[in-house]
């Protein structure tokens, strides 16, 4: 497409405007606030992962709880039980997500639309009670404290310790980036554009001589490390590992994030994550019952607002945005 | 206990509740047979039978048989009322596309869940069961009343079974469920059908949740178990297979009962759990379903 020739600076220039201010926010930003963004800023990876597969692939996976869990619990446990410091615990949680995206997704592809959606489901929930069935390791629905002590990081003779809020945001900051600009770079990639092609016609995708599986292998992979890297990050920076994270409404979460900000862009994501946490926190403090407003949220948005956000503001005004 | 009264207990345990499963996931399977729905608020509808029972019973005074079957006849209308509710309120404006109306009856299972825990409270509750006859077996005495429930289920599920087969009703229901397009041009009110199927789907959920929740306690979150169970019992009979789902209904129940008896629970749902998203892997029309239409 020859639009995206000349759009190519703009949306680039767009993204790290972004970037720019989130990074301005660290200062600027207000104790209560900027920890509330850290913790959207690690959520919203999750999402973007999510995206990846629900929006650019159109797989609704019901099961991605399972994945951030893989990141939070295969970061979390070697570095409670075993010691290991941050980095390396961190790169484990990445791995430990990737290894159990590539399993999952092997089986999980055998199906399509709705069984997909169950098997995925089915397999978060293995996942879930897995956690709960290794108390010994795990506590279970009670979770592991990661304390203080354990999460430093020491880099040419400077201790980092996770706990500063500083730290943690601009930790934040960086995975969100980085996974904001990869998943850009996929969005204008080749694999990027097979998946989209695979979302609005798998059959002639295949027909064409794409190698579908693989494409939507590569895609689960991506999406299950994004959000394994998402988790790991979470338990590392926020010092908590509960099976809570593992359980449905972990998976259904960023479901509607994404459906919020926008489905197949890439900051949707990010503006979804926000507003939702902003509307549960605000009505948590007058009501008990968020659970009910995410219901509402649910059901309205693919009612009324099936492309989220920034889905119809592409449609309408900027059809330019990734 | 010697083995033998073990293994029995643990198979009239297994019986009562293959008997309710059987009840529910009938009522999941009809509504994705016929609709294509995958209805994940039905274990919802599950509970809010059990809670609306608590509320029922509790209301009228004097011997339990009579708040029990107002219960009964009340609890099941509601919650037909309530999904003929949501059906046309959403269901029917997505279109029933199977992937919007899966995020859309997230969102119900959330409002029916939080409502509950609102208005009903977090608390089990405990409903009377209408008599309390104790029938002597060889080794021990067993409770009339779950008796009673696996037969009332059967008798249930029988009566699905003349509906579905042998009237009007349930030609047209089968007619729809074959090739909706063609029912249609013959003069069937789809929509209408649609309608339908989704209340009763709901009320065999939440007539299942009345008959046992004299033998449970009402809970707000009751509903996650059937649901869970419910797909299984579906996926494993096949989907939108009324033999199949009664197999697997027994099969499911019975061995929950025996493993559950037997083993940890958690390690038994997370086998049953685990096996049949195998099942669902790699043999996707079920173990008893014929072929994938």
């Amino acid at each position: 497409m020859t639009g995206n020739l000349t759009s190519g600076p703009r949306i680039w220039l767009l993204h790290l405007a972004v970037i720019a201010l989130l990074l301005a926010a660290n200062f600027l930003l207000p104790e209560y606030h900027r920890g509330v963004f850290s913790r959207v800023l690690v959520l919203a990876t999750f999402a973007m992962g999510y995206n990846v597969l629900f929006g650019y692939t159109g797989l609704l996976s019901l099961g991605h709880a399972m994945f951030f869990a893989a990141g939070l619990y295969g970061a979390g446990l070697p570095l409670f039980h075993l010691g290991w410091g941050v980095p390396l615990s961190f790169a484990s949680g990445i791995v430990a997500g990737g290894v159990l995206a590539g399993a999952v997704g092997v089986l999980a592809l055998r199906t399509a639309g709705v069984a997909f959606m169950i098997v995925t489901m089915m397999f978060a929930q293995v996942f879930f009670l897995a956690t709960l069935y290794f108390t010994t390791w795990t506590r279970g629905e009670e979770g592991l404290v990661l304390q203080p002590h354990m999460r430093q990081v020491d880099i040419a003779g400077v201790t980092l310790s996770l706990t500063d809020p500083s730290t943690r945001y601009l930790i934040a900051l960086t995975l969100f980036s980085s996974v904001l600009l990869i998943t850009l770079r996929l969005a204008r990639a080749p694999l990027g554009r097979t998946l989209v092609a695979i979302r609005e016609n798998e059959e002639r995708v295949r027909m064409l001589g794409y190698d579908v599986y693989r494409s939507k292998l590569a895609a689960v992979m991506l999406s299950g490390l994004f959000c394994a890297s998402a988790g790991a990050a979470y338990g590392l920076l926020f010092g908590y590992v509960g099976s809570g994270f593992a359980s449905i409404q972990y998976s259904i979460l960023p479901l509607l994030w994404v459906l919020l900000g926008g489905a197949a862009t890439t900051l949707g994501p990010l503006i979804g994550t926000l507003f939702m946490f902003y509307v549960i926190d605000y009505t948590s403090s007058i009501t008990s019952a968020y659970l009910l407003l995410v219901g509402v949220a649910l059901i309205l948005l693919i009612l009324f607002f099936p492309k989220g956000l920034l889905g119809t503001v592409r449609e309408k005004w900027l059809p330019w945005l990734p | 206990m010697a083995f033998g009264p073990y293994l029995l207990l643990a198979t009239l345990e297994g019986l009562v509740s293959a008997a309710v499963l059987a009840l529910t996931a009938l009522g999941l399977s009809l509504v994705f047979g016929v609709m294509r729905v995958v209805n994940v608020a039905h274990g919802e509808f599950f509970m809010l039978g059990a809670v609306l029972a608590w509320a029922v019973s509790t209301a009228f005074a004097g011997h339990p048989s009579i708040g029990f079957t107002a219960a009964l006849l009340v609890a099941p209308l509601v919650v037909a009322g309530a999904a003929l509710l949501s059906e046309r309120l959403v269901l029917r404006r997505l279109n029933y596309d199977p992937e919007a109306t899966i995020v859309a009856t997230i969102g119900i299972l959330y409002i029916i869940q939080q409502l509950a825990l609102t208005f009903y409270g977090a608390d089990a509750r405990p409903v009377q069961a209408p008599f309390n006859v104790r029938i002597q077996l060889p080794w021990f005495g067993y409770s009339g009343y779950k008796l009673f429930v696996i037969v009332a289920a059967i008798a249930l599920m029988l009566a699905t079974w003349f509906l579905l087969t042998r009237t009007k009703i349930g030609l047209i229901m089968r007619a729809t469920q074959y090739d909706r397009e063609t029912a249609q041009a013959f003069g069937i009110p789809v929509d209408r059908v649609y309608a339908g199927v989704f209340a009763f789907g709901a009320m065999l959920a939440a007539i299942a949740a009345v008959l046992v929740v004299p033998t449970q306690q009402a809970h707000y979150l009751m509903g996650r178990d059937p649901l869970l169970l419910s797909f299984i019992v579906v996926i494993i009979g096949g989907l939108g297979s009324l033999r199949g789902t009664l197999i697997a209904a027994l099969l499911i129940g019975l061995s929950d009962g025996i493993i559950s008896v037997f083993f940890s629970p958690t390690l038994a749902k997370m086998l049953a759990t685990g096996l049949v998203a195998m099942v669902l892997v790699f043999r996707p029309q079920g173990l008893f379903g014929a072929t994938a239409r």
